[in-house]
């Protein structure tokens, strides 16, 4: 016999497969992910959703007998009143019986629907979308760990006792040692007294001494034994085992920057807050904790709460600068860039005083872009452009912007007309580099 | 039986470290082989992590195995039903070659690690050495080689074809894996490299010979022929052919070589697992009951400290349970239960029968040679046939078993047979009826093969007692099938009694 210690062999010599595995589900999903996006309206990002797949991506089929044709017997153990010949009545919600073949024609036989809950509907419909230096920033960051349940042990602080397996095995060494159990001694004790009372006589006819003597002795015994098997064994004794894992800090900042004046109608508001919302949704997929911060602006900018931000009517000139200003001002105070993972969302028209860009680029570059993991900036366009043909003029802000972006890949910018290029921009806008469509 | 003083234990404590391991082990492989008369291969043990012993599990318990998806689901279910603690992980894994290979798992203690080594290195690996099914359909010293070849083949197509090219084969060949065994024939086997080289020749002959034909005649066939012609291609090609894994191994006419070898690999991984499939309560029983009578004996001579012992008992009651029918947690027959009680039986037949004993079991009653009859027994029989030969009325009795027919064609279940003197031969029966391997998995040939004409491939489906194929999985096999046929393929179903023909599956109306 040789014995040989595996123990320091790589681990995880199934992650390969594993990998596979996901991979062969993900790719059939986010098919099906992506057919039902064009089926609905992008606000409607909570509910669950029914997904059809192609079945044969993660099925294993094989030739088996249907259960609901033919006669088959079984041997079965612990009969208890059964007679040869009874009838027993078949469970109910099994007696349907050749059910499966009616849904069997038509195209739809080979695919299976099932309902994602909105977290994987989410988690799918985000996958490929991870935002640029998230990784980077999240290895810079301090690990915390979090506990996780991971099977049992031996050992452990009482609180981590689990009594269901710890009694269950108590049990088990009680029954295998013989030990009594309190009732027994109790019966015993009891016969004990009315004997030595007078109460009742032996019913074998055997002298009362004797029998006297006798419960004397096997009620010692079993006293005995009580004492020598105790109820519950260290030995018995199982704790729920539990892990730490790390995890990354998971903390991120939003800010929303809106230009609110009076060249920004309604719609365009509409527009923007669909794309606040979905990056917002993003974001909290990815980190335990998102704050939002929303600033709005004319010629000034003032941090507001969302109802105001969205709905607020404020008149007045445009000075973007303002909002950028107001920004850093908010981070210095309560977000420190290295305790929060900083994203800027700004959305606009375009329009800008022509001295107030070369502000803004200054601020973007010197100070923003450096902090940000992330801006983006969206430019919708108002409503009688969005029929026309004609190339648009470029606005005074994105003609500043624009060089900024080509030197800087922590800036993305583009425009939106109507709702259902919202998402096709963010994709862009938050595109894994380097991933495939 | 009480313990000589001067005796001490094989170790103390639950920690067990490398000399108490070997300690140990040589003490249990003294009694399997001095007292027990039994004689396992040489054993590797393999100390291994839990999640090492995860990994191994996913491969379906293979040291080494190819990669392929269907590892990582499964290997994503055990790990959940691990981590959430609703399922304890296997003990050990032990694989029948030579030396047989026994994982052992670093969490274990050392009681746990004596069980462990007299369950599986000895109890397995001596039935594994021993037992005709095992001796018929596995060759224990090339098994390693298999799984190495197996692991780097596979790799080196996916390699040359990518990967989506080698898991197309490779899936419609695990559809098809109950499929891909010789029941009928003698399944020795043949050595792979020959019969590549055989099969190699033979479509070269065959070429040759076609070019031969269309050179110097004129393609006219008198029509009476035609059928002749027809009849010779089925011979030649086996047919009918139970193994269709097989079949297409040899005749699909549109594979390459290496997707044939991906074939013949996954073949080789079903015939490796057939006697496991055809013996799996005998082994356990004997795997279960060598552990037991070893860890009492070791107890008797006062080699494992009372402590130990208490906790094999444990481990032992945990393995050997049995809940009713009726019971929440009843989820069929547990095999190490069974088996172990039929082994006791026997024991108990062996030494002390009864007279009904005598009336059923002449041959072995009152022989007083428990441990040789087992023995015998386990190199033998397979499930079905050690059920046939060995339930006793006693059993049937003490285990309350009983038949329950289920007839879709009447309203209720009725009960059968059950543990009476009109029922016991009964319940034998429809016991070891159970453990049939014909009745494991339905019964599909191919029964033709229309090579002159569409190419389309037939296969039959011999239906007993009525119980016709799940359509959709079915459907699901048929398209993976016609993958690997190239052209279209029918199935159909024909009642093995009457011949009449019950339904029929075409690839090219789904």
């Amino acid at each position: 016999m040789t014995i040989v210690d595996r123990r320091q062999n790589p681990t995880g010599r199934n992650l390969g497969n594993r990998q596979r595995f996901l991979d062969r589900a993900k790719s059939s999903l986010r098919q099906a992910v992506k057919e039902n996006i064009r089926n609905r309206s992008i606000e409607d990002t909570t509910s669950s959703e029914r997904v059809v797949i192609p079945s044969d991506d993660i099925q294993e089929p094989t030739f088996q007998r249907d259960a609901a044709t033919g006669r088959r017997s079984g041997v079965l153990p612990g009969n208890r009143e059964y007679q040869s010949g009874d009838t027993i009545a078949r469970p109910s919600g099994q007696g349907g019986g050749g059910g499966s073949k009616a849904s069997e024609d038509g195209d739809g036989e080979d695919s299976f629907a099932f309902t994602l809950s909105r977290d994987e509907f989410l988690d799918l419909l985000f996958e490929d979308l991870a935002l640029p230096d998230m990784l980077a920033k999240k290895l810079k960051s301090v690990e915390t760990t979090r506990m996780r349940r991971a099977g049992y042990t031996t050992s452990g602080p009482a609180t981590r006792l689990n009594m269901v397996r710890s009694l269950r095995r108590s049990l088990v060494r009680r029954a295998a040692l013989d030990r009594p159990g309190t009732a027994a001694v109790e019966e015993l004790e009891r016969e004990l007294a009315r004997l030595e009372s007078g109460e009742i006589v032996p019913a074998d006819g055997r002298a009362r001494e004797t029998r006297i003597e006798e419960l004397r002795e096997t009620l010692d015994r079993a006293r005995r034994k009580r004492a020598s098997v105790p109820f519950l064994d260290p030995i018995d004794l199982r704790y729920n085992r539990i892990e730490p894992q790390p995890e990354p800090i998971a903390q991120a900042v939003m800010f929303c920057l809106m230009d609110v004046s009076a060249s920004m109608d309604e719609d365009m508001k509409g527009l923007a807050k669909r794309f606040f919302m979905l990056l917002h949704l993003f974001l909290a997929r990815h980190y335990e904790q998102v704050e939002v911060v929303f600033i709005r602006h004319t010629q000034r900018a003032e941090e507001v709460d969302e109802q105001t931000f969205f709905e607020g009517r404020q008149t007045g000139g445009t000075i973007v600068s303002t909002a950028l200003e107001e920004m850093l001002r908010v981070a210095a105070q309560r977000y420190p860039p290295d305790e929060y993972n900083i994203y800027v969302a700004q959305a606009s028209d375009g329009d800008n005083l022509s001295r107030d860009v070369e502000i803004c680029t200054r601020l973007l570059t010197e100070q923003i872009l450096p902090m940000a993991q992330y801006m983006a900036y969206v430019e919708i366009l108002p409503q009688r452009d969005r029929f026309s043909m004609a190339p648009r003029r470029e606005s005074d802000l994105w003609r500043g912007y624009a060089p900024v972006a080509e030197a800087n890949p922590g800036l993305a910018m583009r425009r939106i007309a109507e709702a259902r290029d919202i998402f096709p921009v963010f994709r862009d806008l938050f595109r894994t580099e380097g991933a495939s469509e | 039986m009480s313990a000589d003083d001067t005796v001490t234990p094989l170790f103390q404590g639950p920690s067990w470290n490398f000399n108490t391991l070997s300690r140990t082990h040589d003490a249990i492989e003294a009694i399997a082989r001095d007292e027990l008369g039994m004689d396992p291969y040489p054993t590797r043990l393999e100390v291994v992590s839990s999640e090492q012993m995860l990994d191994a599990y996913a491969s379906t318990g293979m040291p080494l195995n190819y990669p392929h998806w269907s590892f990582g689901k499964r290997f994503a279910q055990q790990e959940m039903l691990y981590r959430k603690g609703f399922q304890q992980l296997a003990l050990e894994i032990v694989i029948n070659s030579d030396p047989s290979l026994c994982y052992i798992m670093e969490d274990n203690t050392m009681a746990a690690q004596a069980t462990v080594i007299a369950h599986a290195a000895i109890g397995h690996n001596h039935f594994f050495r021993h037992n005709e099914v095992f001796r018929a359909w596995t060759e224990a010293d090339t098994v390693l080689d298999e799984l190495r070849h197996a692991r780097s083949f596979v790799m080196e197509c996916e390699k040359r074809h990518g990967r989506a090219a080698v898991e197309e084969v490779l899936d419609a060949a695990h559809t098809l894996f109950a499929h891909g065994v010789d029941r009928n024939r003698n399944a020795k086997h043949q050595d792979p490299a020959e019969t590549r080289a055989r099969l190699a020749e033979r479509r070269r002959a065959a070429r040759d010979e076609a070019d031969e034909l269309w050179l110097r005649t004129v393609p006219q066939q008198p029509e009476d022929s035609a059928s002749n012609a027809e009849a010779d291609e089925r011979r030649a090609m086996g047919l009918p052919e139970e193994n269709i894994l097989m079949f297409l191994e040899h005749h699909a006419p549109l594979l390459a070589e290496w997707q044939r070898e991906l074939l013949r690999i996954v073949r080789w991984f079903s015939t490796y697992f057939e006697p496991q499939r055809q013996t799996k309560l005998m082994n356990e029983g004997c795997a279960t009951w060598t552990h037991f009578e070893i860890m009492t004996r070791l107890r008797d001579k006062g080699l494992i400290e009372d402590g130990a012992y208490l906790e094999f008992l444990d481990l032992h009651s945990m393995v050997v349970a049995q809940p009713t029918f009726d019971h929440q947690g009843y989820s069929g027959l547990n095999p190490y239960a069974l088996g172990f009680a039929m082994m006791r039986d026997i024991v108990r037949i062996c030494t002390e029968p009864t007279e009904e004993d005598t009336a059923w079991f002449p041959d072995i009653a009152g022989n007083g040679e428990p441990v040789a009859t087992l023995r015998r027994a386990w190199a033998e029989f397979r499930d079905e046939s050690f059920v046939r030969q060995f339930l006793s009325p006693k059993l049937i009795r003490d285990w309350r078993l009983f038949q329950l027919v289920d007839d879709r064609a009447a309203p209720e279940y009725v009960v059968g047979a059950i543990h009476d003197e009109a029922g016991y031969r009964d319940v034998r029966r429809a016991l070891a009826d159970q453990y049939d391997p014909a009745v494991l998995s339905p019964r599909i040939e191919v029964t033709g093969a229309d090579l002159r004409g569409d190419r389309r491939l037939h296969l039959c489906h011999w239906v007993e007692d009525g119980q016709q194929l799940d359509p959709l999985e079915a459907r699901r096999v048929l398209r993976h099938l016609g993958r690997l046929w190239g052209y279209d393929v029918s199935l159909v179903e024909r009642d093995a009694t009457t011949d009449a023909e019950l339904f029929t599956f075409r690839s090219d109306e789904f």
